[in-house]
């Protein structure tokens, strides 16, 4: 031997175990979600994960805080209103988590190491789009949680009801409606409507994200790529609502228009489907529009999954 | 049972045929695949690895066919792919323990493998630190680990030695061939460079256009070439021009003639022709085969051997001498009746591009 005084120790065979697909999916599945949050990467991966979880706690967080001080049940965010209320914060990370997820091995080549292994397409593409939704739905139902167990503590049941302000027949405001509190068996249901919405949040803006990211390996083009869609999106459906309400007075079309904004589109859902208040400026009339965005965001969730498929299929080989 | 075996494996892109009815068994050990850039080898290996399906043909990889038990063959063989593939800000330690979890070994396991691992390819504290800071050999080093991580039966190595210095070269090939020796593990190992492989392999398989050219043992292909070099002090030309007239199929090749061996009366010419010139001699040995020759006729530009620099001096002596083995250039491997190997020989290296000699 040459050099090898030192490394020649012999070689030994590994005759252990070897765990199966699941075991590899799950292995892959936490390591995505670890790295959505920057963990096992360096500090500076941490920062803007965690920096954007943070402020997204802090609007639930003072919400419950002034609920406990002023005693009026009305000062707690609505839980399926938290989501949209704070979507630029969502949009951020959406950001700069997906190319994390979905473009860190097409960017540096990795993708063959994992085919080259025992480890199926489909798997790959799952365990990276599953793994980015449960970092979406952590970062979102985490503060509507923090809500919920404020609204536990503080009992907002037992506060005193509230004077709505109403609009009288003649058009005057006048205060007078009394609006009895939510009980805690409709904050209970509330909640589990909110972190439903929180799950179809985290869906509908993985795929987007992942797709995009997938398509822009470059990281700073990934980013903007996705904050571009984001805000395309949602600013011209703005747009077109505000014409349609105010020039053409045509709520159908406003309604139908949302569809088109990944906020809006599951915000649709909450309210027809979900029993919630409307956050989003319109949404199309009846469960027939509720269905059809659940269908929207369907779609959107088997559409992303089969083009990352045919994305990292394709990197597979290269 | 042959490691490898292909039969008839046809790969055909829109525009290029990669593999070209390739037919071809490898038996356990050292393996190397031999072939200019874009001759088909990273294909292969894809093809090999199931990871792309062969438009013709089919291939077994540990007696695991291709189409039907892929799953089976990646769990049991490693891959080092030829480009850079690396995330640069995570740790070697922590990418090889992921990669071995990859092909199912338990946390602890895979811990303890990949620490050993790359103790065993000749990394240590460095490990510990992002990869994007490590230099060409040690990040050749890691793509090596996360290869043989989870103790694979045979191991894919495509380029190994791409990009590396003349040291880091003769590490790598060291280590290659400790996989083989010591390591129990096969190895299929890629490479534009046949003198590097010579040193290391059990087995090569050349490979051109997609082609099979050659697949041989390495002994066979540094057999006795059925040929004589012979040195003179002076008078080269003397003795060339003499054995010429002998009809002796012979030309000068530096300051050696060599001459084919046309039988025990070849002996007894040269013996005649020196003593009779009152030349000195100075070598007469059977010439053995270099590796490279069967590129000869190639167009990789393999450096030539070692005293066959003047190639204005090939071809002297009025007429073309003929050509040593006619037919012979660039056809796929077939020892002769003799069973005796025959590759090209430079004699006819400029036959292919229609060079008048």
């Amino acid at each position: 031997m040459t050099t090898s005084t030192i490394h020649d120790i012999g070689y030994r065979h590994y005759d252990g175990r070897r765990l199966g697909r699941a075991y590899v999916l799950r292995s892959q599945y936490v390591h995505n979600l670890r790295a959505a949050f920057g963990l096992g990467r360096p500090a500076r991966a941490k920062v803007m994960p965690f920096l954007l979880s943070a402020v997204m706690l802090l609007p639930a967080a003072a919400s419950v805080a002034i609920l406990g001080f002023t005693k009026e049940p009305n000062a707690l965010i609505r839980y399926a209103a938290y989501a949209y209320t704070m979507q630029v914060v969502v949009a951020i990370f959406l950001a700069t988590q997906a190319p994390v997820i979905a473009s860190r091995e097409l960017r540096f080549h990795s993708v063959p190491l994992y085919f080259s292994r025992p480890v199926g397409h489909l798997d790959f593409v799952l365990a990276k789009f599953g793994a980015f939704v449960t970092a979406l739905f952590i970062l979102l139902a985490v503060p509507v949680t923090l809500l919920y167990v404020g609204a536990l503590v503080t009992r907002p049941d037992k506060m005193k009801p509230v004077m709505e302000v109403v609009e009288g027949e003649n058009g005057e405001m006048v205060t007078g409606r009394v609006q009895k509190p939510d009980s805690l068996v409709e904050h209970t249901l509330h909640y589990f409507g909110g972190l439903a919405g929180c799950l179809l949040f985290a869906l509908v803006l993985a795929a987007i994200g992942l797709v995009i990211a997938a398509f822009t390996t470059r990281r700073g083009l990934g980013v903007a790529a996705v904050i571009a869609v984001y805000m395309i999106s949602s600013t011209i459906v703005v747009i077109v609502q505000g014409i349609a309400e105010t020039e053409a007075n045509n709520f159908t079309v406003s309604g139908w228009a949302g569809l088109f904004s990944p906020f809006n589109l599951v915000d649709i859902v909450q309210v027809r489907l979900l029993g919630a208040q409307l956050t989003a400026p319109a949404a199309p009339s009846g469960v027939v529009g509720g269905l059809a965005a659940l269908a929207v965001c369907a779609a959107l969730v088997a559409g992303s999954i089969a083009v990352l498929y045919r994305r990292f299929r394709k990197a597979g080989l290269s | 049972m042959p490691i490898i075996a292909t039969q008839g494996l046809t790969m055909r892109f829109p525009r290029v045929t990669a593999l070209d009815d390739l037919t071809v068994a490898v038996e356990p050990g050292v393996v190397g695949l031999v072939g200019a850039n874009g001759a088909g080898k990273s294909t292969l290996i894809r093809i090999l690895l199931g990871l792309q399906p062969p438009s013709a043909g089919h291939a077994t990889v540990l007696g695991l066919d291709i189409a039907r038990e892929g799953v089976q063959i990646r769990e049991q063989v490693g891959f080092m792919p030829e480009f850079d593939c690396l995330p640069p800000d995570v740790s070697a330690t922590e990418f090889v323990v992921h990669m071995a979890r990859m092909c199912g070994l338990p946390p602890t396991a895979a811990r303890e493998r990949a620490a050993d691992t790359l103790r065993h390819v000749g990394l240590y504290e460095e490990r510990y630190r992002p990869i994007g800071g490590y230099s060409t050999g040690m990040k050749q080093r890691v793509k090596l680990a996360q290869a043989l991580v989870h103790d694979p039966k045979l191991v894919f190595l495509d380029e190994p030695t791409n990009g590396l210095d003349p040291a880091g070269r003769d590490e790598m090939l060291e280590l290659i061939r400790r996989i083989g020796a010591e390591f129990g593990i096969s190895v299929l190992v890629t490479s534009h460079l046949l003198g590097e492989l010579e040193r290391i392999c059990d087995h090569v398989v050349i490979i051109d256009g997609g082609k099979l050219l050659r697949s041989q043992a390495v002994e066979a292909y540094t057999a006795a070439s059925g040929m004589l070099t012979v040195e003179v002090e002076e008078g080269r030309d003397l003795l060339g021009q003499r054995l010429y007239d002998q009809g002796v199929s012979v030309h000068p090749e530096g300051r050696f003639l060599v001459i084919d061996i046309a039988g025990e009366s070849t002996y007894d010419l040269i013996r005649d022709g020196v003593a009779d010139l009152g030349l000195r001699l100075v070598r007469l040995e059977q010439r053995r085969h270099h590796i490279e020759e069967v590129f000869a006729t190639s167009h990789t530009a393999q450096p030539p051997q070692p005293g066959q620099a003047q190639p204005a001096a090939v071809g002297a002596y009025g007429q073309p001498p003929p050509p040593a083995m006619p037919g012979q250039p660039t056809a796929p491997a077939q020892p002769d009746a003799s069973g005796q190997p025959q590759p090209p020989q430079d004699s006819s290296a400029t036959g292919p591009q229609g060079a008048p000699r």
